[in-house]
Parts: C-alpha cells; structure tokens; sequence
C-alpha cells in the first residue's frame, strides 16, 4: 500500500526515515489543492498523520499554566468550548477558516507545516510566543514558533521530521483575532491581526498576518500599548488606541497582489489593531 | 501510477477501487472509478461544497480528501443518505422549498444539512447560513435553502415532541 498510516509518533518518524522522499498529509486542505491543480504528485510513499492519536489530543496542564495541542488537532475541534475558554484568539482564528468542511478536516500542525503569511492560526500562536514540538527518529525539539517560520511557506522544519504538536500559556487578561477577506466565510486573509493582553506579565503582544513574508510581530506597537493601559481595566485612551494602529501600520510589510494593494494591507491592519484594543478594553 | 487495489468503505459497502494513481481525490474515485456520480466536481479546491460527503461523520471535501487515505473509514454519499424513492426528510423539503434550480450544488448541501441538524437541531438564520457557507448556490439566492432547513427542524420538532 502506497500510503502509510502510522499510529504513533515513533512509528510515522521511522517511516519517514525509511521513506525519505515521501509526503506527510494531514487534513489534505492545502496538500490537495496543489495534487488537483497538477502542481505536485506524491511520489512513491504518503505517509498519512491523520491516525496518529497522540496527535489528535490536547492538554490542559494547570500547574503549569499551558496548553498542549496536538499537530492533527482540527480547527472544528480548535472551536470546541473546552479549548475556546483557554486560548479565545485561536478559536476564533478557527472559525474563521474555511468552512465547516475545511475546518473538518484542516489542522494545526498543517497551518505550520503550510507556512502561508495568511495561516489564520499563525498570528495567534506567534503573539503566544507558542512552543512547536518536532520529531525525528530518536530525537524530539522544541522551536519558538516566531523561530520556526522563516518566510513565505518557509519553515525551520529539517529532514526527516515532523510537527507533533505547539504548547501555548493560558494567558490571564485578554486576546483576539480579527481578519479583513472579501465575505466573512471561504476567505484567505486579505490582513490579520492578533492582540494579546498579558494582565501577570503586563505585556502586550501583536501579530500580524499577510502582511509580510511571514507573521510579523510589532515590538514598537507593544511596547507602546503595553506602557498606556489601564492594567486593572485593560482600557487605552482612544488617542492611544489610535496611535497603537499606527504603529502596527507602521511594522506591516504588505505587497501589492491579486487579493489586494499594499496600500490597503496597512491600513487594515492598522484598523484591526485599534479594534482590538478597543475590545480588550471594553470586555473587562 | 500505483496499480495496487484498495478498499473504500462507501455507504455500508466494501468497494475495491483498481487503476487509482496515488493522490488521486476520493470525489474522482467516488465518481469515476466507483460509479457514484451523485458527489459533484466543480472547484477542486475546497470553495464549493459541491462534493461534500461524510468521512467517519465529519462532513468533508471529497475532493480535498485523498482516496487512499481513506482505507478503513466509513464514506456516506449523497447515495447513501436514503434509497432512490424515498428522500430523506431535507431532501423531500427541498422539492418542496423550491431549493432546486439547477441542482448542481443540491446533493452538498443536502449532505452538509444532514450534518448540521444533527449537531444543532433548531438552528436559526445565521447559524444556518454560518454552517452552509461552504455550499456555493449559483441560482436560488439562497433563501429557498434556508427555508427549507427551517421546515425540516420544526418537523422534526413536532416529531420529537410526539404532536
């Protein structure tokens, strides 16, 4: 049989050390799409990461404060109220993938391992400062997700490896995602935007999709909110809430292409950025 | 090219699938080697919903699911959803709706409304539309579809509630 269904981790490493040219597939979301178009065959061997149950799981490790979410966790999954409550930004990112099909089917670790600038779930977990989990045959690593994705559909992955997994805190404040496409379901971000609200750590963090070779963080923007807020009430004055938006503005690196112009890509952002603010503020 | 035969579980049946090449698409497979010509190819990218089916009771894209894949999990197509002659109560309701026109997209969405009743029994308009947003409907406008959906949960209602 062409297609491998490993069962455990150790299992889909090996096979992969012994098939090196072979295709993992996931959801098949994005993999497919490119078979269909005539852009790319499997080669001899597919090896098939859907059956894998230590990576369709998640935990919660309160101690800890984190969450553990397996690669082959789906965004209908992601959505479910028991991750919702944990990490908000990336249930609603999910929803906004797709449609319920995709979102059947498409994973986490497929976001990842795709890489798109317009990954929904990419400004989420880099505002998280989100721990990605890879495997090889004997051997495991941990990457910071704003490390491990290196340019457009570029990642730090290596030879012979896999995603098992990304470890996010469960942060005590405030976060949200908030995306511009041309309708509000079956959209490819046009520009994106995750703002997390740190109340322990007093941080603020903001990410940003297809505006950039890859997720971008804003430091300047950050930092900036992060000195304005009201800490106890998570509220910015709306002058700083504006000023915030233009510093995102400012550390966007958009291009103009078919979905939209550069022009817009910085100023949409900017608008998002503000819009969360403002929510952060409005929902303590 | 893989000459190597496998099996589908499609609508309760085992099936052997021969000639597939590797990576070919379950809606091709469903299609043109199985004969169930039911699933429609519009997109083959995932936009349209039109080859909707039921993989283990996830409603996916058959065209975005590669067959091979597939090996070991229960398929449900449009064909499998009731017997010819007998309509299911949403696909009854979309006769009655008007929900039909062309009836390109008709077996998806009767698929992916299968599936949301399931989940959510009463759905209201925007929780109707938030769950077909995959289902391109080029001809009715939509509102047909959504009245018909409406029909099938306040019957099932009255079912249920032994009226």
């Amino acid at each position: 049989m062409p297609v491998l269904f490993p069962t455990t981790i150790d299992e889909a490493t090996t096979a992969l050390a012994d098939h090196p040219e072979s295709m993992l597939l996931a959801g098949g979301t994005d993999a497919m799409v490119g078979i269909n178009d005539g852009h790319h065959r499997p080669g001899a061997t597919v090896i098939s990461v859907s059956r894998i149950a230590d990576l369709r799981s998640w935990r919660h490790d309160p101690r800890s404060g984190t969450l553990t979410i397996g690669a082959g966790v789906t965004y209908t999954e992601l959505m479910d109220p028991s991750i919702a409550g944990l990490v908000p930004a990336l249930a609603e990112a999910s929803r906004t993938v797709g449609s319920p099909q995709i979102r059947n089917a498409g994973t986490l670790g497929g976001n990842l391992g795709t890489s798109s600038p317009a990954g929904d779930g990419l400004p989420v977990l880099s505002a998280l400062n989100a721990v990605v989990h890879l495997a090889t045959a004997g051997a495991t690593r941990a990457v910071d997700v704003n490390d491990f994705m290196v340019g457009v559909k570029r990642t730090a992955l290596k030879q012979g490896e896999i995603i098992t997994g990304v470890t996010v805190p469960v942060v005590d404040g405030w976060q949200g995602y908030a995306k511009v496409g041309v309708r509000n379901a079956m959209v490819i971000a046009v520009a994106s935007t995750c703002v997390v609200v740190d109340k322990t750590r007093r941080t603020v963090a903001v990410a940003l999709g297809s505006v950039g070779p890859t997720i971008l963080r804003c430091p300047d923007a950050e930092s900036f909110l992060a000195a304005r807020l009201d800490w106890d009430s998570m509220v910015a004055a709306d002058a700083d809430q504006a000023e915030f938006g233009r510093l995102v503005s400012a550390a966007s690196q958009p291009i103009t292409d078919h979905r939209s112009t550069a022009d817009y890509r910085r100023h949409a952002v900017g608008v998002l950025a503000r819009r969360l603010a403002r929510r952060a503020g409005a929902a303590s | 090219m893989s000459n190597e035969i496998f099996t589908l579980h499609v609508n309760g049946e085992a099936q052997q699938v021969r000639d597939s090449w590797l990576g070919e698409n379950l809606m091709d497979v469903l299609r043109d080697r199985l004969g169930l010509m039911g699933s429609k190819g519009a997109c083959e990218q995932g936009e349209c919903g039109s080859c909707s089916v039921l993989v283990d009771g996830h409603l996916v894209c058959s065209c975005l699911v590669m067959a091979a894949s597939a090996v070991g999990q229960q398929v449900v197509t449009i064909e499998g959803v009731a017997p010819v002659g007998s309509p299911s109560d949403v696909q009854q309701a979309f006769v009655d709706f008007g929900a039909v026109q062309c009836g390109f997209c008709t077996p998806g969405l009767i698929m992916a409304v299968h599936g949301l009743l399931e989940r959510t029994p009463d759905p209201g308009d925007t929780e109707i539309r938030e769950e077909l947003a995959g289902n391109i409907c080029r001809c009715t406008g939509y509102g047909r579809i959504i009245d018909a959906v409406q029909q099938v949960a306040v019957a099932r209602r009255t079912d249920r509630s032994g009226a």
